[in-house]
């Protein structure tokens, strides 16, 4: 589904490279973690994937069906089916959150040449998921992530997600910021999309997301690389001895 | 240097003394305003109120011809149940408009009764625009006072149930100098919605003054049309009563030269004034809104709210005062200026100024100009929408602050609809 290749990028405005060559392939059906510690470069990767300015990609591909997405606009990743779901999701006074989602949902509708979706029938399909993420009408109604705790944030991307449906997700840290039944919420949303057509690849520093989302594969990133690919036990390891072990392994 | 040519000065516009209403109810107010505008002259460049708009193109006597968009008549709010008063180029067009068959008000048009020797609008007809005059001359509402002779009278004595929906048509002239004065009178505990739409003329002069009574309320709307090249000046002058309420909107669309200066005046205690407006333009788009509020009560409300989208080399300008008298305890004032400048060519000049002389009151203002928020504008990317639909987005809620003060829920979807129209056809 996610197939990228030698991925180099560094930022725009200084000469830092960030990513050093990063390969790594979810396929359709699987979910894939990625742990690591601070600024080994995880949510660059997000971020680059989702086409957000700043970055410039030096070498290397990402695809996402086959089809190259690095030259894509944001929004046509997008509809493309990229999903990601933002560590610190943007409040935005002024657009109400319905209205963003149908205005969302309508316009990926729109670009994959797929009708768009009728008001009544948007109502309906929004109001069941909502309830599943236990999200009431008066969020629904608020401005977009205006006012909402750190947890009501994070089962808004959850929301989004749903009502997009993108083949691949991208979770970026979705953890941080939540108490444990908010993450047992957010889990649940995740896991109620898994699905032999998506793709899912997890980015979080804790093991402890890994209990409710249970990954296929894990891997650990240093340094803008991913230097172990393993199975869900990479993930018990890294939380029974940190990261030290694992890079000084690489080094030695 | 002795001997040098001045330059020919641009011909600047003059009352001649036979052109003037020497006799009838209004004479007086004519006259007294006729002497001002002698006296004070018209605004020039070099005058600190004019600091940021160039006047010259609202005194000479000579208008400028103003394309008309044939789709702007005015008409935009046929959906609504209102009572229609027609004015093409200015001047009143009975056979267009909707005969007025209400008892809570009574409605004359000035171009009627402008000759009779007693009518009740002569104790209001310039009274509220002479007041104006200080601390700051505002000739050009002193020269509309002096010459006008469109524009309706209006006494409200009830709940007027349907907004009066002053529609102002362009004709056939290219040039057309239109000029209105509109004299409005509030008894206490009436109320009346005042909507005001349509491009007016190639030139606009309106003045409309308001006397609200105790507890009287009036609700005022207004879009004066998309003709890009078309020059404007309006002063709202009002003076608010005990526990009376003035709530007034503007959206400017458009215009090389928009001018909206509003006078308000509390003198009766815990009256509420609020005044707000948006602003959409690009190119040659040069809009200024002008608020002086006088507090001169107790426990009066007060907000200026006006948001400003520019983009294209357009300028926005705000000039708001809040002015709180010796004893006018209890104040409540704010005043928010904002422009949301979607490039680097366009310019935001605002001058906002809080003086106080009562020591209970709460005030507070700000301004601020800024770009779109480029964080949020890739968050709607990366859930979807479009660059241009995301763009448009964000201005419409940098717009909402402004457009919430629109009570009328209704009346706010027409006027967001009419702003939507103008981003989709500005982005391309």
């Amino acid at each position: 589904m996610l197939e990228i290749k030698n991925l180099h990028v560094k930022l725009e405005e200084e000469e830092k490279q960030i990513l050093k060559g990063v390969d790594l392939t979810v396929e359709a059906g699987k979910v894939h973690a990625i742990m690591g510690p601070n600024g080994s470069g995880k949510s660059t990767l997000s971020y680059v994937l989702s086409g957000r300015d700043g970055y410039e990609v030096t070498d290397g591909s990402a695809s996402l069906a086959g089809d190259d997405i690095l030259d894509m606009e944001p929004e046509e990743r997008a509809a493309a089916g990229l999903f990601l779901a933002f560590q610190y999701p943007v409040e935005i006074p002024g657009v109400g959150n319905m209205t963003f989602l149908r205005t969302a949902v309508n316009a990926q509708r729109k670009a994959r040449g797929q009708e768009e979706m009728s008001a009544t029938e948007f109502l309906k399909v929004v109001r069941a998921k909502a309830k599943d993420l236990k999200i009431d009408a008066d969020m629904l109604k608020r401005p977009v992530n205006v006012g909402f705790s750190g947890g009501e944030k994070k089962r808004n991307e959850i929301l989004q997600m749903a009502m997009l449906e993108p083949r691949m997700c991208i979770l970026d840290e979705t953890d941080s910021g939540l108490d444990v039944d908010a993450m047992k919420l957010v889990a649940q949303g995740v896991n109620a999309l898994r699905d032999e057509g998506r793709g899912f690849l997890v980015i979080t520093h804790y093991q402890r997301l890994l209990d409710h989302i249970k990954p296929d594969v894990v891997h650990i990133m240093a340094d803008g690389r991913i230097i172990k690919t393993g199975g869900p036990e990479l993930a018990l390891e890294v939380e029974n001895n940190g990261y030290v072990d694992l890079l000084e392994g690489v080094a030695g | 240097m002795n001997n040098a040519n001045p330059s020919p000065a641009r011909a600047e516009l003059s009352i001649p003394k036979t052109a003037l209403i020497t006799e009838g109810w209004s004479a007086s107010a004519r006259l007294r305003a006729a002497d001002g505008v002698l006296q004070q002259g018209l605004p020039q460049p070099r005058d600190e109120y004019w600091k940021y708009t160039r006047p010259q193109s609202l005194t000479q006597t000579t208008t400028p011809s103003v394309n008309h968009l044939e789709e702007d008549n005015g008409e935009l709010f046929a959906d609504l149940d209102v009572l229609k008063l027609v004015f093409v180029d200015g001047i009143f067009d009975a056979a267009q408009s909707d005969v007025a068959e209400d008892e809570s008000f009574d409605l004359e048009m000035l171009s009627d009764v402008k000759d009779v020797d007693i009518h009740w609008a002569g104790s209001l007809y310039g009274t509220l625009e002479a007041k104006g005059q200080t601390p700051v001359p505002r000739t050009l509402a002193q020269y509309n006072t002096a010459v006008a002779e469109q524009g309706i009278l209006l006494h409200v004595k009830g709940e007027v149930q349907r907004p009066i929906n002053l529609i102002y048509k362009r004709g056939t002239s290219a040039q057309s100098d239109a000029l209105l004065h509109h004299t409005i009178k509030i008894d206490a505990g009436a109320s009346v919605t005042v909507l005001e739409t349509g491009p007016v003329g190639a030139r606009a002069n309106i003045v409309m003054e308001v006397d609200l009574g105790e507890g009287a309320s009036l609700n005022h709307i207004r879009s004066l049309g998309r003709d890009a090249e078309r020059l404007s000046v309006s002063h709202v002058f009002a003076r608010l009563s005990s526990q009376s309420q003035l709530k007034s909107f503007s959206l400017t669309m458009n215009g090389a030269l928009t001018r909206h200066e509003t006078v308000v005046e509390i003198n009766g205690d815990d009256a509420i004034a609020h005044v707000a407006g948006a602003s959409v333009g690009d190119r040659g788009f040069h809009n200024d809104d002008t608020v002086f509020v006088t507090h001169d009560a107790l426990r009066g409300e007060s907000r200026q709210v006006f948001k400003k989208v520019l983009r294209n080399g357009a300028t926005g300008v705000f000039q708001g005062k809040i002015l709180v008298k010796d004893g006018a305890q209890k104040t409540d004032g704010y005043q928010i200026s904002q422009a949301l400048l979607l490039d680097e060519d366009s310019q935001f000049l605002a001058k906002p100024e809080l003086e106080i002389y009562a020591d209970d009151v709460a005030c507070s203002h700000g301004s601020t100009s800024g770009a779109i928020d480029e964080d949020a504008l890739f968050y709607l990317r990366a859930r979807g929408v479009p660059h241009k639909t995301a763009t448009n987005l964000l201005t419409l809620a940098f717009l909402a602050e402004a457009v919430e003060e629109i009570e009328d829920a209704h009346i706010a979807e027409i006027l967001v609809t009419a702003i939507e129209g103008w981003l989709e056809r500005r982005s391309g």
